[in-house]
């Protein structure tokens, strides 16, 4: 009986995962669809991205300096808001731009909210829709076509991506013929694997599927999110009007980009079980309301923000029940 | 001639009018500290809204219209909101007492606001029919209580972080409603609304 026991609060059990080795997994399983963007459109998507993080991490510092807290840039998080910001910019944009976006999402969307855990709408985001309220042109129209293929897929057009195609058909010729292409099998082949023009990060559904498969055996990312957003895209695709089939609209845009890697960002997302299936069939059911009869082509950047604004109430309309706690409604429960 | 439906979700979320006309923002920033008191806020507005809507669209076509007042327009719109929620405020406390609590001191409070004043101007210039004008002013309504709910749940977990001191508060507020300003932009264009 000589052996001491500690007595101490709970956890006992505690995991090795922590903040640093998180980041640094996601920043990992962005990394194949980062170097094939790299195959498609050369050099300067490296250098925008550079410069992206570059600029994030450097605000991170100078914040953090700045309001007198401890500089945390090591833990991964400001590389990673920087990559995906990158992920979400058109290939052709010019290279200051890339830098304002990042330093707006650190500094208004995360430093100033007291930094990381405390940001309430998804930093990278952020910036991207400060980017496009300020220069829509820029992040609309610099494109540029894959290395051995077309911006949209399709042989012969060369001046839209798929899901902007879809959207105004009537303008680049023949509507009924021009849907047809679209889904067609080639074309679904070509935005599948990645063959197509597009934002930075988003063009290779088959490498994010990757990436984002391995987070969730990891267990880094949490499937009902993933599971809420897919699904309700795929259900909303046979119930509503579009013109798209369910393969295209999974694998255009920027939709498993948003499902896996940017929804389930922890800090933004809530944290019910319950509240999770809400937040994914939310940004679902938004994404593909702005595909259809929105005002831009795609909406899986909106739709995320929009449910991160929301993410506060579901929390606290989803909270369970303490344990011991008694039901509002019944009072004394048998 | 737009539909009733449109109407409304123009008024809810494309042009909403905290985020997107800018309008009624004190109640907004003022009464948004937690849901509760946000939710009462929010049927407060509703409420007036509607009312005043009624009301100013009755005047304006029966009153200043036919007497070509029209250039008194502010100034009456102002004296008969207030006059009227003044009067069915006391006809609640004596009759709905329920309701009156419920709708408790916002009740006064949102009756000489902007918002409510915008509205009623709004219902004008588009030439609303009273029907239109009905729809249009609960949409603008729900839209207020939508997004006043959702910036008090923000709000409460602001209250939880470690803002700098310079920038507890308000500022913190006026920061946080620009960026839900942001991601409402994402309504915009909507059903080809703008």
């Amino acid at each position: 009986m000589n052996e001491l026991f500690v007595v101490s609060a709970s956890p006992h059990v505690r995991g090795k995962m922590n903040i640093d080795l998180a980041m640094r997994l996601v920043i990992i399983a962005l990394v194949p669809a980062l170097s094939y963007s790299v195959f498609l459109f050369g050099i300067r998507v490296l250098i925008i991205t550079a410069i992206s993080i570059g600029a994030s991490v450097a605000c991170e510092a100078l914040m953090q300096k700045m309001l007198g807290k401890k500089i945390t840039v090591t833990d991964g998080s400001a590389v990673l808001t920087g990559l995906l910001l990158a992920f979400n910019l058109p290939p052709a944009v010019p290279l200051w731009l890339p830098a304002i976006g990042s330093a707006f999402a650190i500094i208004f969307a995360k430093q100033l909210f007291g930094g990381l855990g405390y940001n309430f709408i998804n930093p990278a985001l952020a910036g991207r829709a400060f980017l496009m309220a300020s220069w829509p042109l820029f992040m609309t129209k610099a494109w540029l076509a894959p290395a051995n293929g077309t911006l949209s897929g399709i042989d012969g057009i060369t001046s839209a991506t798929p899901l902007s195609l879809l959207k105004n058909a009537a303008n680049y010729g023949d509507p009924s013929i021009i849907v047809r292409q679209l889904n067609d099998f080639d074309t679904i082949k070509n935005i599948f694997f990645g063959n197509i023009g597009g934002c930075i990060g988003e063009t290779s559904a088959l490498l994010l599927l990757i990436g984002g498969l391995f987070l969730i055996i990891i267990r880094v990312v949490d499937y009902r999110i993933v599971v809420g957003y897919l699904v309700s895209v795929a259900v909303l695709v046979f119930v509503l009007p579009t013109k798209g089939t369910l393969m295209f609209h999974l694998f255009s845009g920027g939709l498993f980009l948003g499902a896996f890697f940017m929804a389930t960002d922890w800090v933004t997302s809530p944290v019910t079980h319950k509240g999770r299936w809400i937040f994914g069939a939310g940004c679902g059911i938004l994404t593909i309301i702005i595909r259809i009869w929105g005002g831009y082509p795609e909406g899986v950047s909106y739709s995320i923000l929009l449910m991160n604004v929301f993410t506060p109430l579901i929390d606290s309309l989803t909270k369970e029940r303490v344990f011991g706690e008694l039901s509002k409604k019944k009072g004394v429960k048998k | 001639m737009k539909s009733p439906a449109l109407i409304f979700l123009g008024a809810f979320l494309v042009n909403n009018i905290i985020l997107m006309r800018f309008l009624g923002l004190c109640p907004f920033f003022g009464v948004s500290t937690a849901v509760k008191i946000a939710t009462g806020m929010g049927m407060a507005v509703i409420f007036v809204m509607t009312l005043a809507s009624w009301i100013t669209w009755a005047i304006y076509h029966a009153i200043l219209l036919p007497f070509d007042l029209v250039f008194l327009r502010t100034a009456t719109f102002i004296l008969t909101i207030a006059s009227l929620v003044q009067l069915v405020e006391m006809f609640l406390k004596k009759s709905y007492r329920v309701l009156y609590n419920a709708l408790g001191i916002y009740l006064p409070l949102i009756t000489t606001n902007c918002a409510i004043l915008g509205i009623t101007f709004l219902n004008i210039d588009n030439k609303f029919s009273l029907l239109n004008g009905t729809v249009f002013a609960l949409g603008t309504g729900f839209g207020f209580t939508l997004v006043i709910i959702t910036f008090a749940a923000i709000r409460e977990r602001l209250d939880l972080a470690p803002i700098n001191p310079s920038l507890k508060g308000y500022p913190i507020s006026f920061i946080a409603a620009s960026l839900m300003a942001l991601a409402f932009l994402g309504f915009s264009g909507l059903f080809g609304l703008t």
